[in-house]
């Protein structure tokens, strides 16, 4: 993984501080040209991996970079899903098989579930979980995704019901038909480490938020560093920033003393935010090699 | 560990399962739904006994709390069974659909001393949890207005096949949506006295209210106005919002920040400063020992295990105080069937007041001049 990955909140309106500011940057990014703009000038700064949610946006995006092979050469997608809000209304407007009926390509097997009223066996679950993930992928056919992520909202509603084994599933399913890297992004580190490792998840790729006063990570500091070297994790540092409340070049040196730490994912808006972040973390990376 | 039931498997349910799971003071022993096909796969993955009816559960589970997360119209029975059962009991908002079935579940559950707590999770939240301190310390001085506002983009389109789009069960955006910000104003500023200017709108559903309107009076001349809508697709997620007007000040809060304006004549707390003002959830809010979806549903799960471990009968949300919401919100259907209006053509002509002589002369010749 690249050292510095580029994020896609600034994109979706989406920022944990403030509705104002979430609203502003949806305003901005409505059309799909600033957004390819944005991410021309990461690009341009050698920030080849998109770290993006499966909004329906992106399908948008996914075509212009299939559209232009050879200006994108390099350029990777780690696609986060599923964009849970799409789900979530769904599940109010019709119900849980409902929602489930709508999000998958192939009805057939919800179908003849609620016709037979047969209970759903172990092959189905299986099933229908690739079914899932294979709806999310569609928009980035023929793009290169060398990781692929589950949600944080996921994951760790997984997580808290004990559900450990769909991590298993999850994995097995995006390294048999994509040839991709399992991700996980969780505000539960600690815990979530342990149950990766009881099912069998090797050196998962893990991205979670971390930064210096503790800003939504469930455990210390120190509890996520010794599970990032327990279990010999891949590890992708988000919410550096803490959501605004530190400052860039404070949050990124801090960073950068934590050599465990693979990559940093940030969103910016502008080219001279983003060069900017990208120079100070790297200036401090040489400072701390 | 306290032993825990949950009744529902919708959105809610999963999530208050899955935090109640992690909690460690408690493990979900046992879930109760009536979709066999849900119910398999959680005995499947998830180590519970499933139930599919709540009646089995109560008297083999051995609870020692309930959480019940099913459509609202059946709250009432599956309070009653868990209070029978010695259970305590969280249930998600709103508590019940007529006050007097809340009147009575209300003294069943003081009477047997059980923990009862309603989902008003933005109770929770800490920039609304400021607004109550700020109040409390007068910050802003007496209260003339308040605006509180809930919206999202639910129902988009005509039709809807869950319970949310049928009124008698508790569907519609006056349940779903305004009971949230009316049952946050009654927390800040108290119960109203009375209600007027209701208005139950339909944007797109056939069956229930997808906008609710209502101004809310207070004894001291207090006044609130709701307003809420859940079929505005502008908003990504619920937004829910209070403004407050005061003598001396004004405060806007949302889920993410606090806007605090502090007049000349405002006693300013410690922290703040006379003017504008701005505080960030993310400043305000206390870690929580596992994150789901907001620290404020991790907060509430975590307080409703403390108020079982205190014996703390009166906690934020208990019966009581949610019952105090279903009164308003029973009132506002009951004022949008029966108001008064005026009709625009029909309105008494208020008599002007009598002006100075000659000044009507004047007026006359000014305002001829403008027309010729």
């Amino acid at each position: 993984m690249d050292r510095l990955l580029f994020g896609d909140n600034q994109f979706f309106g989406v920022n944990h501080m403030s509705e104002d500011k979430a609203r502003a940057q949806a305003i901005k990014f409505q059309e799909q040209e600033a957004i390819v703009q944005v991410l021309d000038s990461a690009y341009a700064e050698g920030i080849n991996t998109f770290m993006c949610t499966t909004h329906e946006q992106m399908i948008g995006i996914c075509d212009h970079f299939r559209a232009h092979p050879e200006k994108y050469a390099d350029f990777k997608f780690f696609p986060c899903m599923p964009y849970a809000h799409k789900y979530a209304n769904a599940v109010t407007e019709k119900g849980m098989l409902g929602a489930a009926r709508d999000m998958l390509p192939n009805q057939s097997i919800v179908n003849s579930v609620l016709k037979a009223g047969s209970s759903m066996v172990r092959k189905d679950i299986d099933h229908v979980a690739g079914l899932l993930v294979d709806a999310e992928m569609k928009m980035f056919n023929g793009l290169s995704t060398p990781v692929v992520f589950l949600q944080n909202i996921v994951v760790d509603l997984l997580l808290g019901l004990g559900v450990n084994e769909a991590f298993k599933i999850f994995a097995d399913y995006v390294k048999a038909n994509y040839n991709a890297q399992p991700g996980f992004i969780t505000m539960n580190l600690p815990r979530l480490a342990t149950a990766l490792d009881e099912v069998g998840v090797d050196s998962p790729v893990i991205c979670a938020n971390f930064n210096k006063i503790g800003f939504r990570m469930c455990g210390s500091i120190d509890e996520y560093r010794a599970h990032v070297e327990k279990y010999n994790i891949h590890f992708i540092a988000m919410s550096v920033f803490a959501s605004g409340a530190l400052a860039p070049k404070e949050a990124l040196e801090w960073i950068a003393k934590e050599r465990w730490v693979e990559s940093v994912v940030f969103g910016a808006s502008t080219p001279s935010n983003i060069r900017n972040s990208k120079e100070t973390l790297l200036n401090a990376d040489a400072q701390f090699a | 560990m306290y032993r825990v039931g949950i009744v529902g498997l919708g959105k809610m349910g999963i999530s208050h399962f899955a935090l109640a799971n992690a909690h460690p003071d408690a493990e979900v022993v046992a879930v109760c739904d009536t979709t066999r096909y849900l119910l398999d796969v959680v005995e499947k993955y998830a180590s519970v006994t499933t139930y599919n009816n709540p009646e089995d559960m109560f008297a083999k589970a051995q609870l020692d709390a309930v959480i019940i997360s099913t459509p609202t119209r059946f709250h009432a029975t599956l309070v009653k069974q868990a209070i029978d059962a010695g259970v305590h009991v969280f249930c998600e908002k709103p508590f019940v659909l007529t006050s007097s079935e809340g009147n009575a579940l209300t003294e069943a559950a003081a009477d047997a001393a059980l923990v009862t707590q309603v989902g008003y999770h933005y109770k929770f939240v800490a920039s609304f949890a400021e607004v109550k301190r700020l109040l409390d310390l007068q910050a802003i001085g007496p209260v003339s207005h308040y605006l509180a506002e809930a919206y999202g983009g639910v129902v988009l389109k005509p039709q809807g096949s869950t319970w949310r789009s049928k009124r008698e069960q508790g569907g519609g955006c006056l349940y779903d949506y305004a009971a949230h910000p009316i049952d946050l104003a009654i927390w800040l500023l108290g119960e109203p006295a009375s209600v007027s200017g209701s208005t139950l709108n339909s944007v797109f559903s056939r069956d229930v209210d997808d906008e609710v309107y209502s101004t809310l009076n207070y004894a001291n001349g207090t006044t609130g106005h709701l307003a809420t809508n859940w079929s505005d697709e502008s908003q990504r997620k619920m937004s829910t919002k209070i403004s407050i007007w005061g003598a001396n000040g004004h405060v806007v809060a949302d889920r993410q920040e606090l806007k605090l304006f502090l007049g000349k004549n405002a006693d300013v707390p410690e922290g703040y400063n006379r003017g504008w003002n701005m505080r960030y959830t993310t400043d305000l809010t206390p870690p929580v020992w596992f994150y789901l979806r907001g620290e404020e549903y991790s907060a509430q799960m975590d307080y409703f295990f403390a108020s079982i471990t205190a014996q703390r009968l009166d906690g934020l949300n208990h019966f009581a105080q949610a019952l105090k919401t279903d009164r308003v919100i029973e009132c506002i259907v009951n004022n949008a069937e029966q108001q008064t209006v005026t009709q625009v053509g029909d309105a008494p002509v208020i008599a002007a007041p009598s002006p100075a002589p000659g000044f009507i002369q004047r007026f006359i010749q000014l305002f001829q001049k403008r027309t010729n």
